[in-house]
């Protein structure tokens, strides 16, 4: 089912992140018949959980997309008008300059759509990082004519592409994210290997992202993978390097959807049931900071779109210091079992 | 009492059965986890079996657990219905040889 607008343009209660907080506080957690996340982390001798070495730094461009996804915990779409602004990123680009981390990972919405993309990309490629991350949605290199070179300009920049799709049939991936998007998809793939991405000559890196289309948690990465691989190269004769098996976590749009279905109560059931306390040592709060449109700092995505700051002295982009917000407790919730299920789950796919 | 024989939310419960024999029960939990595993079949190939054998055996709790199993996995409708059929054939194919049975009986005791 694609979605014409996103739950802010619906006035939808989820679209407030106390809201959402609220609702996966209550009901099983609250009755005890799942165990709340801090607590459970708390018996395998997780909590609190303390960042390690920092290794990415993600910013969220902008929650403006051309696609409105029925997964999507940005909750983004069209009708999304958060933007980066050019003094913000001037902010971020002080910070790429001295960060430790070795990746920079820029993300949206469609980052693409934020009307200073290309510079930001330009000046913060010369800072040297070792691996450039832009998560493209793919569509957008169809979905006008300015963007028809972005796979040229990605790759002047050396950039690292990674790319959702949802399945490599186009049914699965259209009821996703939306009537279409797998042609688009398959034709902007095309257009990113006819560049030299994931061709053996280049280095230029394409990775893919799969996550599941419903209320089930992702399968083994290496099978989903091999799979993907035989079926893009067998019927679109296209090339990438890895795939990335996301779980969806249970907020924003997914959490609509988990509700409206009444598939909310298995899915935690089966994500607590799959909780795995290794993926906890290394999940990705721990190795990231993500930074929000407006400049806000974040333990990840998911705690941005719920609005749970870092909680540190330094909470902006403005005051940023790696050594005061090394020393935080990362914020918790329920969501987060999300990303501690089976193989556990990361931008950079599975983590154990 | 529940006012139904099945209720969904009881195979999320499956494991409680070794509370009561936990020798047995764990016996059991082992055996089928091993059987499900990589082996001769991949896993993909024993989860459509287990699908289409929910069906012959008409078990809710293993359609459901079997449907979302091929989710999981990757495992496309068509390939899911595919394996219903392959067994609703056999299970059918295993009402009509019987047909031969009557068929040398009334063979039998006909003139």
């Amino acid at each position: 089912m694609a979605l014409l607008k996103s739950l802010s343009a619906r006035k939808n209660d989820l679209s407030k992140p106390e809201n959402q907080l609220a609702f996966l506080s209550n009901g099983i957690f609250k009755e005890g018949e799942l165990p709340f996340f801090k607590d459970k982390i708390a018996k395998t001798g997780n909590y609190p959980l303390k960042p390690r070495k920092l290794e990415i730094l993600q910013l969220n461009l902008g929650y403006m997309c051309n696609q409105v996804c029925s997964h999507c915990h940005v909750d983004a779409g069209p009708d999304r008008k958060e933007i980066m602004t050019k003094e913000t990123m001037e902010q971020c680009l002080e910070v790429i300059k001295t960060t430790k981390a070795h990746t920079l990972d820029l993300t949206g919405g469609a980052p693409e759509m934020n009307p200073n993309f290309r510079w930001f990309v330009e000046e913060a490629s010369k800072a040297g990082i070792k691996d450039f991350i832009v998560r493209s949605n793919l569509t957008i290199i169809l979905a006008n004519k300015k963007y028809h070179d972005l796979p040229e300009f990605f790759k002047k920049y050396n950039v690292h592409v990674v790319s959702s799709l949802p399945f490599y049939k186009k049914e699965k991936t259209d009821k996703q994210r939306g009537s279409g998007v797998f042609d688009k998809s398959i034709k902007a793939l095309q257009m990113l290997n006819a560049v030299g991405y994931a061709q053996p000559e280049t280095d230029l890196k394409l990775d893919l992202v799969y996550n599941p289309a419903g209320a089930f948690l992702p399968t083994n990465q290496q099978a989903l993978e091999q799979d993907f691989k035989t079926a893009l190269k067998e019927d679109f004769n296209i090339d990438f390097d890895n795939l990335f098996a996301i779980t969806n976590l249970p907020i924003s749009r997914f959490l609509e959807f988990l509700i409206a279905s009444e598939n909310y109560e298995d899915y935690m059931y089966a994500l607590v049931e799959a909780y795995n306390s290794a993926a906890v040592e290394s999940v990705m709060c721990t190795n990231t900071i993500s930074v929000s449109w407006d400049g806000w700092l974040y333990d990840c995505d998911f705690n941005q779109m719920l609005e749970l700051k870092v909680d540190s002295k330094v909470q902006h982009i403005s005051d940023y210091n790696e050594d005061l917000l090394n020393n935080r407790e990362i914020r918790i919730s329920q969501h987060c079992y999300g990303c501690t299920a089976g193989a556990g789950s990361s931008c950079q796919g599975t983590v154990a | 009492m529940a006012k139904t024989y099945y209720n969904p939310d009881d195979l999320r419960k499956f494991g409680k059965i070794t509370e009561w024999s936990e020798d047995l029960g764990n016996k059991f939990f082992d055996y089928y986890g091993k059987v499900f595993e990589e082996g001769a079949l991949s896993a993909r190939e024993k989860s459509l079996i287990a699908l289409a054998v929910s069906h012959v055996i008409k078990c809710p709790y293993c359609i459901d657990a079997y449907t979302k199993d091929g989710l999981q996995r990757g495992i496309t409708k068509e390939e899911m219905m595919e394996a219903v059929h392959a067994g609703a054939a056999i299970e059918s194919g295993a009402t009509l040889v019987h047909g031969v049975q009557m068929m040398n009986k009334y063979d039998k005791l006909s003139m």
